[in-house]
């Protein structure tokens, strides 16, 4: 069975592909970039106005399988990936249990080969059961099939375990991922400290309990070497941090979300839990300092943090909701929006965000559309008018601040390992 | 339809000084004989306290009772909230007795904002967390106007706890809408810098001199132990430094009041001599709390 998508714009940042150009996909796999390919018998795809890219990856979503099923499954997490034009997706492991060893892990991989329709390569816990204090079977993890660690959510406190955890993950080459929050400097928060904040009467987080953490992981990074990256980033001194790592020569990275680069906290709907996560909205000159760190290339991945929550818990007061919103159906919407149409980036930037970028870090094996890779496709239009019905939505969750957003341009078609498994 | 009462930041001056001349015509009736009136015979109002209180509940309660309506309080305690009902759970079947107005009072800031987009019922904020508290505000501009002709260019010092005050923040957003100045003043860690942003002619100091220097109307604010999550100040040191005695009086202008929403703690905030000093309205502030609940009930439900 061959597939041939004709005609469209070919985007291949790695190989720097930009053209008019066929796809053919045998096998599961790229058989040919050209133009004017012939491939009798194959199924054909018009993408003439569209756009074609390697698979987008999301190296930062919560899938809640398992343990929180009536929020999220490795099922419809995955469908609402691919809606979102996304066919590789790397869940955190704050799952219950915490993927901390080979047995949760080797779980998700096996739950994932049967229910999910997009790929899925788990990201294991630095600690056991995130607490903090010791490390989690790294080494297994990654023979299990984790491609990076992390304690996303409940970031490893204590520096000590922190310099160790490094120690490992450099020594097994992988990628450790931070969710840079100083616990005490945040404690009680429920939204970014500033104007707002003061007058909602709402605690705050500030900006500094971010900047701390990636101070102290970035000396930690140089101590040991180790390839670190910091996820959501979302302050002025934390992109600047990274930057200055950069200037260094240190194997540092980050991402930031669409939410981040978007939204600020004067954005926010008053007690309206679907603006509430973490990080928090920042303000206009940290969201800023976010995109400029995207069009600048400190930012070198586009993760939306994918945090499904189911309604009853998200419908109460604004203190006692958890933090985190949907994204994966809306991100590339936002890019388009916020990135490429305002003239901020270039096309084949904006998908080196989704494809090259996450790759870059992971070392999966995808985002490319080279002969003979996998066949993980994204197509899209970047003029296409449409409007975002959180309610349709593939995810069993539906918290998200852009219900009813309209957007110029999003995904159209999403194949994996060669089938479509999401047509608009 | 969820026309209640949240806060004082959305109202303009007219709808404020509409609500403040009404209470000033329910004042006379309190030292009546007679004190009821049947405007509102026939409506129900439940007033649903999530957080303890006695003067504001029992307040709300009797201007109920003088305009003629019925009331029902319910506290946090003894109901379905201990039994682990959620908030919107809760209201949704108060609203299914068709009461005409729920008064909530909720430790949680913006509970009754978050409510008043899934209800139909109208909504009078009690007092939300460390977010606002509209009719301790209204009332206090009723018992300073009560002694001056405007509050327009009246220089009001508020002092203690800010951070954590709702009665801060509605009197702020009151005042500033009438031109007043605003000193607002606290130990630095109770007072954040953002504060200054929250309405136009608010002024920071960390001086308690500095705060009452000049001014027509000292507002103290109880310490809320309860709302504090972390040791922000040094508990030893503070009636020192920010607890309001005889002796600051000489620095404010010489018909300077002195108000504090209550409860008050004697020696804490301020000393037992201002308590009880000529000049200090405490006392008449609760008494206006139920001309100024009765303007609001009326304006809400009438």
């Amino acid at each position: 069975m061959s597939t041939i998508i004709k005609n469209g714009r070919v985007i291949d940042p790695g190989s720097g592909t930009d053209r008019i150009a066929d796809v053919l996909i045998a096998g599961g796999r790229i058989a040919g970039v050209a133009p004017d390919l012939s491939a009798p018998g194959a199924e054909v795809f018009d993408a003439s106005g569209l756009v074609v890219a390697p698979g987008f990856i999301d190296m930062h979503v919560h899938l809640r399988e398992p343990g929180f099923e009536h929020a999220e499954t490795i099922e419809s997490g995955s469908r609402a990936a691919a809606a979102g034009g996304f066919t590789s997706i790397c869940p955190m492991p704050n799952t219950k249990p915490v993927n901390d060893s080979a047995t949760v892990t080797s779980y998700i991989v096996e739950r994932a080969r049967h229910m999910a329709v997009v790929n899925v390569f788990p990201i294991g816990a630095i600690t056991k059961g995130s607490a903090g204090e010791e490390l989690a079977a790294i080494g297994n993890m990654k023979a299990a099939g984790a491609v990076a660690i992390s304690d996303d959510g409940m970031p490893v406190m204590n520096a000590r375990v922190m310099r160790r955890a490094m120690e490992f993950a450099r020594s097994y080459d992988l990628p450790l991922i931070q969710h840079c929050e100083d616990l005490n400097l945040s404690a009680g928060g429920d939204m970014h400290e500033g104007a707002k904040s003061v007058r909602w009467g709402l605690r705050g987080i500030p900006a500094a309990s971010e900047d701390v953490m990636v101070a102290r992981d970035l000396l930690l990074a140089e101590l040991t070497g180790v390839r670190y990256h910091v996820a959501h980033i979302s302050t002025r001194r934390a992109v600047a941090m990274v930057e200055h790592a950069h200037r260094q020569g240190m194997p540092v990275s980050c991402e930031a979300t669409p939410h981040h680069f978007t939204l600020t906290d004067e954005d926010m709907e008053p007690y309206d839990s679907n603006f509430k996560m973490k990080p928090p909205l920042r303000s206009g000159c940290d969201r800023g300092a976010v995109v400029d760190g995207i069009v600048a290339g400190t930012v070198s991945a586009i993760a939306t943090d994918h945090a499904p929550h189911p309604g009853s818990e998200k419908m109460q007061e604004f203190e006692r909701c958890p933090f985190g919103v949907i994204g994966l159906e809306t991100a590339l919407g936002l890019a388009l929006e916020q990135l490429l149409h305002s003239g901020k980036i270039s096309l084949v930037r904006l998908v080196e965000l989704f494809t090259t970028g996450p790759e870059s870090i992971l070392r999966l094996g995808r985002g490319h559309l080279a002969q003979g890779a996998p066949a993980d496709v994204t197509i899209l239009s970047t003029d296409l008018e449409w409007t975002y019905d959180v309610n349709q939505s593939f995810s069993r969750s539906r918290n998200s601040p852009f219900h009813g957003r309209t957007f110029r341009g999003g995904p159209v078609a999403t194949m994996v390992n060669g089938e479509f498994v999401w047509k608009r | 339809m969820n026309a209640g009462l949240l806060g004082i930041e959305e109202l303009d001056r007219a709808e404020i000084e509409a609500i403040l001349a009404r209470a000033k015509d329910f004042q006379p009736l309190q030292s009546q004989n007679v004190k009821k009136l049947d405007t509102l015979r026939g409506k129900m109002i439940v007033n649903l306290f999530y957080e303890a209180s006695t003067r504001t509940r029992t307040s709300f309660e009797i201007a109920a009772k003088r305009m003629g309506a019925d009331a029902v309080s319910i506290t946090a305690s003894g109901s379905s909230v201990t039994k682990g009902e959620s908030l919107v759970d809760t209201l949704n079947t108060l609203a299914a007795m068709r009461p005409d107005a729920i008064v909530m009072r909720h430790s949680a800031s913006g509970a009754p904002h978050f409510l008043s987009r899934h209800l139909p019922t109208p909504i009078i904020n009690a007092g939300d967390g460390t977010h606002e508290h509209p009719t301790q505000a209204l009332l206090d501009a009723r018992t300073i106007l009560d002694r001056r002709a405007t509050l327009e260019g009246l220089r009001v010092a508020i002092i203690g706890d800010i951070a954590h005050s709702r009665v801060a923040r509605s009197n702020v957003h009151l005042l500033s809408k009438y031109g007043a100045e605003i000193v607002l003043c606290g130990p630095v860690s109770l007072l954040p810098v953002e504060l200054a942003q929250l309405a136009p002619g608010v002024r920071l100091t960390t001086d308690i001199t500095d705060a009452i220097r000049d001014c027509d109307v000292i507002m103290m604010l109880r310490v809320q132990l309860e709302r504090q999550h972390e040791a922000s100040f040094p508990a030893s040191e503070y009636f020192r430094f920010y607890g309001l005695r005889l002796e600051h009086l000489d620095l404010a202008k010489p018909e300077a009041i002195v108000m504090h929403p209550g409860p008050i703690n004697r020696g804490r905030e301020l000393s037992s001599e201002v308590a009880d000093f000529q000049r200090s309205v405490i006392l008449n502030q609760v008494e206006n709390g139920i001309a100024v609940r009765m303007a609001v009930l009326e304006k809400v439900i009438g």
